[in-house]
């Protein structure tokens, strides 16, 4: 188990630096930073003054040890837009944006079981079939018409919740539904087809034998065994998520770290860019890293190995 | 014994399993409700995509500044053309025919990166699967990497480097998601090389580039074409958000997530310039969607018999 867990944490860290590089090689040597940051028409003195605060004028390697030591202290250099250091502001919007992937999680995860089981409890059912094509929706619908039409229908003509900004319940759970949908699609077909293998193992046999409804059977019984390959996707889930929040936190005006990349990206800010690549992959593979050893520890079959 | 061309070695063939013909498949597709409706769907689209210029009933840029973000089943200006049956948009253009034109922008691009992109995943894939080791390990390792880093993140990165563009967008996409076909060609090489046909072919004397391409890629076939038909779903609607957050095609291209963008600041005033391209873009996806989870089943034997009983009956 220690031995797992000091690989698994290697492991993080090696996909750390292979991110790390794919942001350097991405901005630094496939763009060009200078046009990226001010564009093809600029004055001599501006793109003098922006290769020295970049140091673009350093051979690539020393470029390259200066991003990477950097990074791993933590320092990502400075905002050419509020021209502070762009890990504290990064830093300071990460809490919006996990409020929303938690609300979301929340969200998600027990609908999406609830329908997965539902759905196996009688497959080629029209209960079976509708929930089929309400999660292939899920991945079939962009996000921000999604929020569009959530803004249109229950924030604007039924007056419910806020149309954007950022607070309590009722502003968070429009981008959270929103955000919820694709993973809810997911899960749910994923859970579906884990408890109908479930469904045909020996043990279920005899909880139907003992005299159990079938919904005991598949509620208590497979489900909890099926929570395992279930567990093992939720990992792919989390960039999802992510994914979706940069488009969602735009539409709402959710002050969180996908509205600042969008907002870094559109200002050509690359330090602030980078920081904010390298905080939400460093997110992801935490998270990835957590549920893993979770995951191991809570299956007993690899926990006594 | 006859010498025309083809052997005998005096062993029945009657033992294979008979070849299913691909209409005997359609006929299984078509007698699922859904399926059949998503075909259509499909099918409607793709002619109104090849024949836009016969198809839309106005000229999808020109603008009419009397006709100016009306709601759908306005009747036109002139007697006798056809009624602006979606609506216009801030410019007086119709939206139905910008619909169709856009459908020509969003399927292209959805279409051409699926098969870069197929064609990279599975090359890297088969040779990874093939020639294990060192190869292996470092394709796999930046599947591993892509699997889990946002693509829209690395999307936006990218182009970010490039510049915004039609090829841009076709290019990024195209490298964002070639791991799912490099992942699955890799399962099933893996799955192939130890089987005896492979060995037959090695002892016959393959080379190694005739193994791959002639006896490997083939059986590969259906799985990575189903994978494809998922693709293009979440290729379009990957370029729709690209384009929305300002990142993909630029006006006045007209793609779908663009009429999308257009429309956000009339949400209250004129919802349909949001709504309908939206539906489009759904419908399109949930068919090709729906299409790809029929191909799986049908395709695959364990589930092939309930289909295909179903269309002979």
């Amino acid at each position: 188990m220690t031995i797992f867990i000091i690989r698994r944490i290697l492991q993080a860290a090696v996909v750390t630096l292979i991110t790390l590089s794919v942001v350097f090689v991405v901005g630094r040597v496939v763009g060009d930073p200078v046009r990226i940051v001010i564009g093809i028409e600029a004055e001599e003195t501006r793109v003098q003054e922006v290769r020295d605060q970049l140091g673009l004028n350093d051979p690539l390697t020393v470029q390259y040890w200066r991003f990477m030591t950097g990074a791993l202290r933590g320092e990502m250099g400075t905002s050419f837009w509020t021209r502070t250091p762009t890990m504290p502001m990064v830093l300071e919007r990460l809490p919006a944006t996990i409020y929303l992937g938690v609300v979301t999680a929340l969200l998600a995860f027990p609908l999406a079981i609830l329908l997965g089981a539902t759905a196996a409890l009688k497959p080629h059912s029209w209960a079976d079939r509708l929930i089929n094509v309400t999660a292939l929706g899920g991945v079939s619908i962009v996000e921000f018409w999604l929020a569009l039409m959530l803004i249109l229908v229950v924030a604007v003509q039924l007056g419910w919740f806020k149309t954007s900004g950022y607070g309590g319940v009722e502003y968070v759970v429009l981008p959270a539904l929103t955000l919820a949908y694709k993973p809810i699609g997911r899960i749910s077909q994923m859970a579906r087809s884990a408890i109908i293998d479930e469904l045909r193992k020996p043990y279920i046999k005899a909880a139907r034998a003992k005299g159990l409804s079938e919904k005991q059977v598949v509620f208590t019984h497979a489900l909890k065994n099926a929570a395992i390959p279930i567990i093992t996707t939720t990992g792919d889930e989390v960039a999802t998520i992510l994914n979706g929040a940069m488009v969602v936190e735009t539409v709402f005006g959710w002050p969180g770290v996908g509205l600042l990349t969008i907002n870094a990206l559109s200002r050509r800010d690359l330090p602030l860019v980078e920081a904010t690549v390298f905080v939400v992959t460093g997110m992801i593979i935490m998270t990835n890293m957590l549920l893993d050893v979770a995951y191991t520890y809570l299956n007993p079959r690899i926990r006594f190995q | 014994m006859n010498n025309t061309g083809s052997q005998d070695f005096g062993e029945s063939v009657e033992g294979r399993p008979s070849k299913i013909s691909w209409l005997r498949y359609l006929r299984g597709l078509f007698s699922d409700t859904t399926t059949a409706f998503a075909i259509i769907f499909l099918m409607l689209i793709f002619i109104s995509t090849v024949a836009a210029e016969v198809v839309a009933p106005y000229d999808p840029i020109k603008t009419n500044l009397r006709m100016r973000n009306m709601p759908p089943l306005t009747p036109a200006v002139e007697d006798g053309s056809f009624p602006h049956v979606l609506g216009t948009d801030p410019l007086g253009r119709d939206i139905l025919s910008r619909l169709i034109y856009g459908a020509r922008v969003s399927l292209l691009v959805g279409l051409s990166s699926a098969l870069v992109s197929g064609t990279l995943g599975t090359i890297l894939g088969l040779l990874a699967g093939y020639y294990r080791g060192i190869v292996d390990d470092l394709i796999m390792r930046l599947v591993d990497f892509q699997m889990g880093f946002p693509f829209l993140l690395l999307a936006l990165l990218v182009l970010l480097a490039l510049g915004p563009g039609f090829w841009s967008v076709i290019f990024v996409l195209a490298i964002v998601r070639w791991m799912v076909y490099a992942r699955q060609a890799r399962g099933m090489t893996l799955a192939y090389r130890e089987t005896p046909f492979i060995d037959a072919a090695r002892v016959l004397g393959c080379s190694d580039a005739r193994i791959i391409f002639r006896h490997l890629l083939p059986n590969m076939a259906s799985p990575l074409l189903i994978l494809g038909t998922l693709e293009v779903a979440g290729l379009i609607l990957g370029e729709a958000a690209l384009s929305f957050l300002g990142f993909g095609l630029q006006p006045p291209s007209a793609s779908w997530g663009l009429m999308i963008s257009g429309g956000r600041q009339y949400l209250s005033s004129a919802w349909w310039l949001a709504t309908i391209p939206g539906f489009a873009i759904f419908f399109t996806a949930l068919s090709l969607n729906m299409l790809a989870s029929s191909l799986r089943s049908i395709t695959d034997p364990l589930h092939r018999e309930r289909w295909l009983m179903k269309g002979s009956d």
